[in-house]
């Protein structure tokens, strides 16, 4: 599909196909076109031209109603009303989706706020906004969820919390799509990624074939005894990406394809090797490699 | 083909109306028009030298006199922020993102605030009127409730002007700006240019289509609706005196208000995207 605003293309001719009960992860820059994305998907605003369908059914149709019951939004930066308590606030989303009000409750206990139930919003951290967001979210147990940014404003343990509720759900079969900035978070969390670049999908797939579709060096730390000329002399002529030597540690970076070489010959070193550490591309340096 | 589910409008406007009532806009609207009306009931005869509950006539005048810059002016600042409040705080996406049309969220907004208003109104208005209830007779009483039902008129009129200007708004600023052009337009502008153009003409300006320029205005439809089933008022006003009976039938009167209530709305369901 593509998406005009006026004269700006949002979505390029974008193709993507959602699996039932995955987990997707979507990141990209600002601007990239992932609100835009997920607002079509949504039905909220038109596409230009193509066609969006979930489980064959066009969300921009007719049976848009029934598709919005079985679907769960968090937006970027969600925002309420001031004057309303959680619990009013979630029993007002709760009657427009059309689900029992008596499920509010539960649902503020399972997100740790049930302590606010009956304190105003204006009142709320940050973290508790998002976390009534999340509830919202989940009212009516929706098949899908789209969570744009959810885990902005929230500490370190609620991030946890928040994830083990997402496992939870894709194991009863929920289908997740989630964008976050904090890629190392996501990274363990999601089935595949799609990294959008200006409005296009620029790559789709695992985490482990993304970074070895962009064929990152893998970097090798190493801690000997013996001196850095040495683990130098051992290396020759395997086909490195950079050699960095300090002191008595060494990093190398190489391709995949030649790691076993490279730990083979380190294995030479004998009781002079201390220690090796192989790291992997990060997700972020996936991401800058991709989308920079 | 359109597709309303009168459950979503009502939830929208329950809650309109929840948070006026929460807010104290109603109660202090209501006192608000009960101490007017108070005032122009117990005062209004003092140009003719007495004071109290006199003469129902003069009052309901004086009241129209009132009511048609004042209601107005609260409907307009009560809708004016109505859609382009959410966009500005950012809560309409999640809305938009229920099952819930455009179409719904604008009928139940309009509707929730003018439940809002008519309650102020009948509130306000109808606690003087059962003070006036024991000394008038019923075809008075029959005047007051009309004079009450069109302020309701007049203010969904402006309600619904004030959604329109609030959908089509790029912010509030931009909006309140709007809703006081609106108000200015109708309320003093249009019958100023009308007068002038009257009175630079020797009175020749437009005889037969004078009358239906009135009808183009809400808030001299509520004038001609209120006064010209009063004989004695009739007189003192310029302007009924112009209007030819045949126009002056309060069903088409009505149905005018109506079209001004039904119109912006609609312009604002399809300017909403």
């Amino acid at each position: 599909m593509f998406k005009y605003y006026g004269e700006v293309l949002a979505v390029d001719g974008m193709t993507l196909t959602i699996h039932k009960g995955e987990t997707l992860g979507l990141i990209g820059h600002n601007g990239a076109g992932k609100s835009t994305l997920f607002k079509m998907m949504l039905g909220l605003i038109p596409q230009t031209s193509g066609e969006i369908n979930i489980n064959g059914t066009s969300v921009n149709g007719g049976a848009f109603r029934e598709l919005r019951r079985s679907i769960g939004y968090l937006p970027e930066n969600v925002v309420f009303y001031e004057n309303l308590t959680g619990l009013e606030t979630l029993q007002f989303f709760a009657s427009l989706k059309g689900c029992k009000l008596n499920t509010c409750l539960p649902l503020l206990e399972k997100l740790g706020l049930a302590h606010a139930a009956n304190r105003r919003v204006d009142g709320y951290s940050k973290g508790m906004r998002q976390r009534l967001g999340f509830a919202q979210a989940l009212l009516g147990k929706p098949r899908i969820l789209f969570l744009d940014e959810p885990t902005t404003g929230l500490d370190p343990e609620a991030i946890r919390e928040f994830y083990t509720i997402l496992q939870e759900l894709n194991a009863q079969g929920v289908t997740v799509v989630i964008t976050s900035h904090i890629l190392s978070e996501i990274q363990e969390r999601v089935q595949r990624l799609a990294v959008l670049k200006s409005g296009k999908l620029h790559a789709l797939g695992t985490v482990q074939e993304l970074r070895e579709a962009v064929d990152l060096p893998l970097a090798i730390h190493v801690q000997t005894s013996c001196s850095t000329d040495a683990v130098e002399a051992i290396l020759q002529g395997v086909a490195l990406e950079a050699l960095i030597l300090t002191g008595n540690s060494v990093v190398i970076h190489c391709q995949r394809n030649h790691k076993m070489e490279v730990l083979r010959r380190l294995g030479s070193l004998g009781g002079a090797l201390l220690d090796v550490v192989v790291k992997e591309p990060t997700l972020e340096d996936v991401f800058l490699g991709y989308a920079a | 083909m359109l597709n309303i589910e009168i459950s979503q409008i009502k939830i929208i406007a329950a809650k309109e109306f929840r948070d006026r009532i929460r807010n104290r806009w109603v109660i202090a609207v209501s006192l608000i028009f009960t101490a007017f009306a108070l005032a122009i009931a117990y005062f209004g005869s003092a140009q003719q030298g007495e004071v109290g509950l006199r003469n129902i006539e003069v009052t309901i005048a004086s009241l129209v006199s009132l009511v048609i810059y004042l209601i107005p002016l609260i409907a307009l600042i009560l809708g004016y922020d109505a859609i382009v409040g959410e966009r500005e705080r950012g809560s309409l996406d999640l809305l938009l993102s229920m099952p819930l049309t455009r179409l719904e969220l604008i009928l139940g907004k309009f509707l929730g605030l003018s439940a809002a208003l008519a309650c102020a109104t009948l509130v306000g208005f109808g606690l003087v009127g059962l003070l006036l209830a024991y000394q008038i007779d019923l075809n008075a009483l029959y005047h007051y409730i009309g004079f009450m039902v069109s302020t309701i008129l007049l203010g969904m009129v402006f309600l619904s002007l004030a959604v329109m200007v609030s959908v089509i708004a790029k912010d509030r600023a931009r909006a309140s700006g709007g809703a006081i052009s609106v108000w200015f337009l109708f309320v003093l502008v249009y019958d100023l240019i009308l007068l002038g153009l009257l009175v630079l003409s020797g009175g020749s300006f437009g005889e037969e289509f004078f009358p239906l320029l009135l009808l183009l205005n809400p808030a001299d439809i509520f004038r001609i609706l209120n006064i010209f089933s009063m004989e004695d008022i009739k007189v003192f006003y310029g302007l009924a005196t112009v209007f030819p009976a045949s126009l002056s039938n309060p069903w088409l009167l009505s149905s005018m208000m109506l079209a001004w209530i039904i119109m912006p709305l609609t312009v604002a369901f399809w300017r909403f995207k």
